[in-house]
């Protein structure tokens, strides 16, 4: 069976930390920073639990800010 | 495989759009222009029209659209972007001409422009961002606010006896002869935004081939004016708006 | 289309001088007493001939706005339109100003305020040469006083409007709409094609070609230090434009013992007033200012000089008078003679009145 991986990039300085592709992922990879801000003072995403990804784009396709690249390799 | 793996590996399958410059947008966390300015600068990438596409910014919430699509524009007065979209349309019919409003620009002042655009057929774009407020301003009452919803100049809520009824734009301009495209969609999820893209090439498409004007209204959200997160909102909208704003084609002449 | 002379109402020479000219686009909306302009090109047709748009607008406020949209693709585009109709404009005249866009507005003055009537007047002069919409600008003003002059001031509006980035005016009365005269129309100029466009305003919007960044029309800046270097810059061309494009009339002025100024229409009832003095012996002149911004302030100084005094006769309550008050300043008497609500004066009045104000006794 095909196995899929996937990964996202996040430009973190231009992220507002809305939470949009927080809620928009299906396999709850992204979370926002809890402390630490970017330089704009945003709680900025980032994927806290990576090996999830499937490299579905949802959260790329929310995002107001175009902040997310997405990544996928299907395996065979 | 790492991460690392698959990044190098791997096919990008989501880019930030080629037209869409480096500018950070002005528009506060979760809003919804910036989902719609992704889909559009996509569309005019994906369709060619690089070249060949105007677009005419409002005055509200997204009258700096200019610093962020990298193609010509023109900012108009409040309201009046289907005029200058119908100049530059019939002036340069060569050109794909689209107007970028929100409910306040397009439903209040900008009515008047609206309907005659449309009712002309002008082989134009109408794209309405439909929050339901007037953002830029601080959060007052638009044509389209719901009734009992609370804005800066409705602090009680807004009352059909005092305030009138809200303005559902899509149904008045898929009445009138000239539109070939009425649609209302929404950018919330990823479903939603799949087919708002699709919706807005339709449009796009529809003025390059010369059929009429395509109104395309994005219900949407303003998380500061309403004063919840933006998850509240998303939540705020299906619950309200769309009841009042159901999604969904209202016209197509081209089918 | 060949140079011909024909006898026409001046509003229907501004039609046909605009396609003429080689305009590009005319967007305009009822009112009276200049629909001429409007009907004329719907008659006309010259979209199936020099391929010029024309669009009866659902309002003046649209009709301008698609003056401001044409002028951003940097075509040459008008309106036309009467007082209140004007006044309504007066938003998109200020964006055009402040984006530095050319275009040609055409207000054929009824009296006012209000809707007043449709009688002739000269009552929006403060509103054209003083900005008439919000901020600091200036438009260039253009007073036809004969029918000839409301098709000649098309081809001039239009250049100095592209000449300077800013809108102009051809400001007429609704005698000089309404009035038939022969008039020499000109010769057909091709329009401008796209490529000129791309090449003569590079400002303009024409869809980005990868050669250059993407061009934007606005009016807007937030930055306050950008706004004021705007603002300097705008003024900088406010002063090149009254350097160089005050135009005028002069008559019978070597000789002149009192001065007359009136613009418009009002110019030739007052030449026949001055022709009346002469024959009674009072050596009367005339300076009929042809731009009403930028204003002949230092051409009527200098006549002035030798004169005893000046009488400045309009359409309206006195407003032009201010202006050759600030030429002249206290060195000569200056009075007005006006009338109001659509009434033109006889000669005979403004005789009477030259006589009465300065005291002549014409024995």
């Amino acid at each position: 069976m095909a196995e899929i991986h996937g990964a996202v990039t996040i430009e973190s300085e231009r992220c507002k930390g809305c939470n949009l592709c927080v809620v928009a992922c299906p396999c709850d990879v992204l979370a926002l920073q809890p402390k630490e801000v970017n330089d704009r003072g945003y709680h900025y995403a980032y994927p806290a639990n990576e090996k999830a990804c499937i490299g579905c784009a949802a959260c790329a396709l929310v995002c107001p800010d175009a902040c997310i690249e997405v990544f996928r390799v299907v395996a065979k | 495989m790492t991460r690392e793996e698959i990044i190098q590996n791997g096919t990008k399958v989501y880019s930030r759009p080629r037209l869409l410059n480096k500018n950070n947008m002005h528009y506060c966390p979760g809003c919804s222009h910036g989902v719609v300015h992704k889909l559009v600068a996509e569309i005019i990438d994906e369709m060619g029209l690089e070249h060949d596409a105007i677009g005419i910014a409002p005055v509200g919430c997204a009258v700096f659209a200019y610093n962020y699509i990298d193609i010509d524009w023109a900012e108009a007065a409040h309201g009046r972007a289907p005029a200058l979209a119908t100049a530059i349309s019939r002036l340069r019919p060569d050109k794909v001409v689209f107007t970028y409003q929100g409910d306040g620009d397009l439903a209040a002042i900008g009515s008047a422009e609206t309907i005659h655009a449309c009712t002309r057929g002008e082989n134009i774009v109408i794209i309405m961002i439909n929050n339901g407020i007037y953002g830029m301003t601080g959060g007052q009452m638009s044509p389209c606010t719901l009734e009992g919803a609370k804005t800066a100049t409705t602090p009680y809520g807004r009352r059909h006896d005092l305030n009138g009824f809200p303005l559902k734009v899509a149904d008045v301009v898929s009445l009138l002869d000239g539109t070939c495209y009425v649609t209302r969609q929404a950018v919330h999820t990823p479903g939603a935004v799949r087919k708002a893209k699709a919706a807005l090439k339709k449009a796009f498409k529809n003025a390059q081939e010369k059929k009429g004007t395509s109104f395309v209204e994005i219900v949407s959200t303003c998380n500061s004016g309403w004063k919840m997160s933006p998850e509240k909102s998303n939540k705020w909208m299906e619950e309200n708006m769309f009841a009042h704003y159901p999604l969904g084609d209202l016209k197509d002449t081209t089918k | 289309m060949k140079a011909e002379v024909k006898l026409m109402k001046g509003n229907e020479a501004i039609a046909r001088a605009a396609i003429r000219y080689g305009a590009d686009g005319y967007f305009g909306y009822p009112i009276t007493p200049q629909s001429e302009v409007l009907e004329t090109l719907e008659a006309e047709m010259p979209w199936e001939t020099t391929g010029m748009v024309v669009l009866q607008a659902e309002s003046e406020v649209a009709s301008i706005n698609m003056v401001y949209g044409g002028a951003a693709a940097g075509k040459a585009v008008m309106t036309s339109s009467s007082s209140p109709g004007v006044s309504l404009m007066q938003e998109g005249i200020s964006y055009l100003a402040a984006s530095e866009l050319p275009a040609l507005i055409v207000n054929v003055m009824r009296g006012g305020p209000g809707l007043g009537t449709i009688q002739p007047s000269q009552a929006d002069y403060f509103q054209a040469t003083k900005g008439g919409g919000h901020g600091d600008y200036h438009i260039i003003v253009l007073a036809p006083s004969t029918v000839q002059e409301m098709a000649d001031f098309v081809a001039l509006g239009f250049d100095l409007a592209f000449k300077y980035r800013t809108p102009a005016m051809i400001m007429a009365d609704g005698v000089v709409g309404q009035m038939m005269e022969k008039v020499v129309l000109p010769e057909q100029r091709p329009r401008r094609t796209n490529e000129q466009i791309a090449r003569e305003c590079p400002w303009a919007l024409t869809g980005k070609p990868d050669s250059r960044k993407p061009n934007i029309i606005t009016s807007l800046e937030l930055d306050s230090a950008i706004m004021e270097k705007n603002n300097e810059r705008f003024q900088e061309t406010y002063r090149r434009i009254q350097e160089n494009e005050v135009r005028y009339e002069e008559r019978f002025t070597d000789d002149a013992e009192y001065l007359i100024v009136a613009f418009g229409s009002v110019a030739r009832i007052c030449l026949k007033a001055i022709e009346d003095a002469r024959k009674k012996g009072i050596k009367v002149g005339l300076i009929r200012p042809i731009t009403l911004w930028p204003f002949p302030y230092k051409e009527i100084a200098r006549v002035a000089e030798h004169t005893k005094g000046i009488l400045c006769v309009e359409l309206n309550a006195g407003q032009m008078v201010e202006d050759v008050r600030l030429a002249v300043g206290d060195k000569v008497p200056v009075r007005h003679f006006g009338r109001m609500g659509g009434i033109v004066p006889a000669p005979q009045e403004v005789l009477d009145a030259l006589e009465h104000d300065f005291h002549i006794n014409s024995l």
